[in-house]
């Protein structure tokens, strides 16, 4: 073992905690100067870089937060003055702390934390809603590419592309860096609401994480998630959707058996699940309902809660689900809403009712290849007994199907159909 | 930045507007026009006459060819245009959502390319 050895292991794991905490702010703080995105990141390698090189040999810095900051700076500044004549964005870095990698006063001098209005940045409706979750991973988490290319299901090369275009669109459009004003706060939140969201449903599609190919991001989606919730406190549906999220993955351990087989959630183990992130989320709904000002993740979260109650009574409350589903509908008018409805309505007032509220959305062009319609109009015929349109619904329903446990569950209803 | 805000909207429709509705319009734009003005942000600005006054050019292989009409015939045409200078994207929409047509037509914002 070469003494270097052990100072280049302590360097490296320095390094790594660093960008694990540090990443997002830093590229934030100079995206928002700057506003460059990609000119940010690339200043941030960089800098990391400088710090797996020098560290092992000059020791860990006091402040490594600070010293990436100085090192990716001056990258910055460089990069700038490469590309361009000096602006008001060099000249605004240039004041700004930390000054250099040996000022003494670094460590107290705060970096600010400008992450949501990078956030905001990215998701704003001037970005194409397919690429704002990916660019959000991308730049305020750090994650590569690849790994985001691989959890949304498109080619790398795509991807690079997608989030390239955004960058460029953020630079030259001039989208700003900062919290919207009062009056579009609400509708832009929900734009960063809902690509966070798209991050953690993202990582459904397999939800064990046997395929090793396939990156989960329900990890990624819960981080920015209690992030907004930690920056905007006082707004009840970032705190909403945490909440629905956190109710979500406290199940995640009883969604599959042993053999990868998929439970449907009447059938879960409730011992399974996660008590700890299950009272996180009430206690999230029950300070978003203080604000008393209700929405979409609010009630989807307020469902997830009436689920839970299966816990304690050993049968869930129907009734409040589908009463729920209702203002649910009535806000949104999803028809996705709908078929939750009617699920929750068969089940307090009979399969009859639950299959005419479906009849009412089956002309949305959207349904005929929606899997969870046909999955919900299955289900509904079968307990009404007409056994050949059930038939007909599942294979639809099992022809729709991504995931190969679902299709098997799917599957099985479907040959347990009772002959008519 | 400098942005242009395009003004799209139905000539029909507005030919088909009653005189009143049509001065109702017409006094707005005078007083958005005054707000962006008082606002320092106005850098340009003008209204279109109706593309049925258009004509059109382009060479190819070194001969013009003169049409009549407009470059394309679309549903909504550009009626006018304001270059505003406002520090971001949000800016230039607030502005752009606060145009008397964006409640029947549609505001394009472009940035301008700097030189």
């Amino acid at each position: 073992m070469t003494p270097q050895a052990p100072a280049a292991g302590v360097a490296r794991r320095a390094a790594e905690t660093a960008a694990r905490h540090s990443y997002g702010k830093l590229v934030a703080f100079l995206s928002r100067r700057t506003r460059d995105v990609a000119a940010a990141q690339d200043a941030m390698s960089a800098a990391f870089e400088a710090a797996l090189q020098q560290w092992p040999l000059q020791g860990v810095p006091a402040s490594p937060e600070a010293w990436l900051m100085a090192v990716a700076k001056r990258q910055a500044i460089d990069a700038q003055r490469r590309t361009a004549t000096s602006d008001a964005a060099t000249d605004d870095l240039l004041l700004l702390t930390p000054v250099s990698t040996d000022d003494k006063d670094d460590t107290s001098r705060a970096i600010p934390d400008d992450r949501l209005a990078l956030l905001f940045a990215c998701a704003h409706p001037a970005i194409e809603r397919n690429v704002r979750a990916p660019l959000m991973l991308q730049t305020v988490l750090g994650l590569d590419a690849a790994a985001i290319a691989s959890a949304f299901l498109v080619p790398p090369t795509t991807m690079g592309q997608r989030l390239a275009r955004a960058k460029a669109k953020i630079k030259q459009a001039g989208i700003p860096f900062r919290l919207p004003d009062r009056e579009d706060l609400p509708e832009r939140l929900d734009t960063v609401l809902d690509a966070i969201y798209a991050a953690f449903t993202q990582g459904w599609s397999d939800p064990a994480g046997l395929d090793p190919r396939h990156h989960n991001l329900s990890d990624e989606g819960i981080w920015l998630g209690q992030l907004v919730a930690a920056l905007l406190p006082n707004e009840p549906e970032a705190l909403g959707m945490l909440a629905l999220m956190l109710h979500a993955h406290a199940r995640r351990g009883a969604r599959r058996d042993a053999s990868g087989a998929y439970i449907p959630l009447a059938q879960q183990d409730p011992a399974l699940w996660d008590t700890a992130l299950i009272d996180e989320a009430e206690r999230l709904l029950h300070q978003a309902s203080a604000l008393h000002a209700i929405g979409r993740f609010q009630l989807e979260a307020a469902v997830q809660s009436a689920h839970v109650i299966h816990r304690f009574t050993g049968h869930t409350d129907w009734a409040a689900v589908a009463q729920l589903y209702g203002a649910l509908a009535e806000l949104t008018g999803s028809p996705v809403v709908e078929i939750n409805r009617a699920v929750a309505v068969a089940e307090c007032e009979g399969a009859a009712r639950g299959l005419q509220i479906l009849d009412s959305v089956a002309d949305d062009p959207r349904l005929v290849s929606y899997q969870p319609y046909w999955a919900a109009r299955a289900h509904l015929l079968a307990r009404s007994g007409a056994r050949d349109a059930a038939d007909a619904a599942y294979a639809q329903a099992i022809g729709l199907e991504l995931d190969s446990a679902v299709r098997q569950y799917l599957q099985q209803q479907r040959n347990g159909l009772q002959p008519s | 930045m400098q942005y242009m805000l395009m003004i799209y909207a139905s000539e029909d429709a507005e030919n088909a507007m009653p005189p009143a509705e049509m001065g109702a319009i017409m006094q707005a734009y005078g007083a958005y026009t005054e707000a962006l003005t008082k606002a320092g942000v106005l850098r340009a600005g003008e209204r279109l006459r109706p593309t049925a006054d258009a004509t059109s050019v382009r060479v190819r292989n070194g001969k013009s060819e003169v049409l009549n009409g407009p470059y394309a015939d679309t549903q909504e045409q550009l009626g006018g245009y304001y270059v505003i200078d406002v520090p971001d994207l949000d800016t230039a929409l607030q502005w752009a959502a606060r145009c008397p047509s964006s409640v029947y037509g549609t505001i394009e914002v472009r940035p301008i390319w700097e030189m």
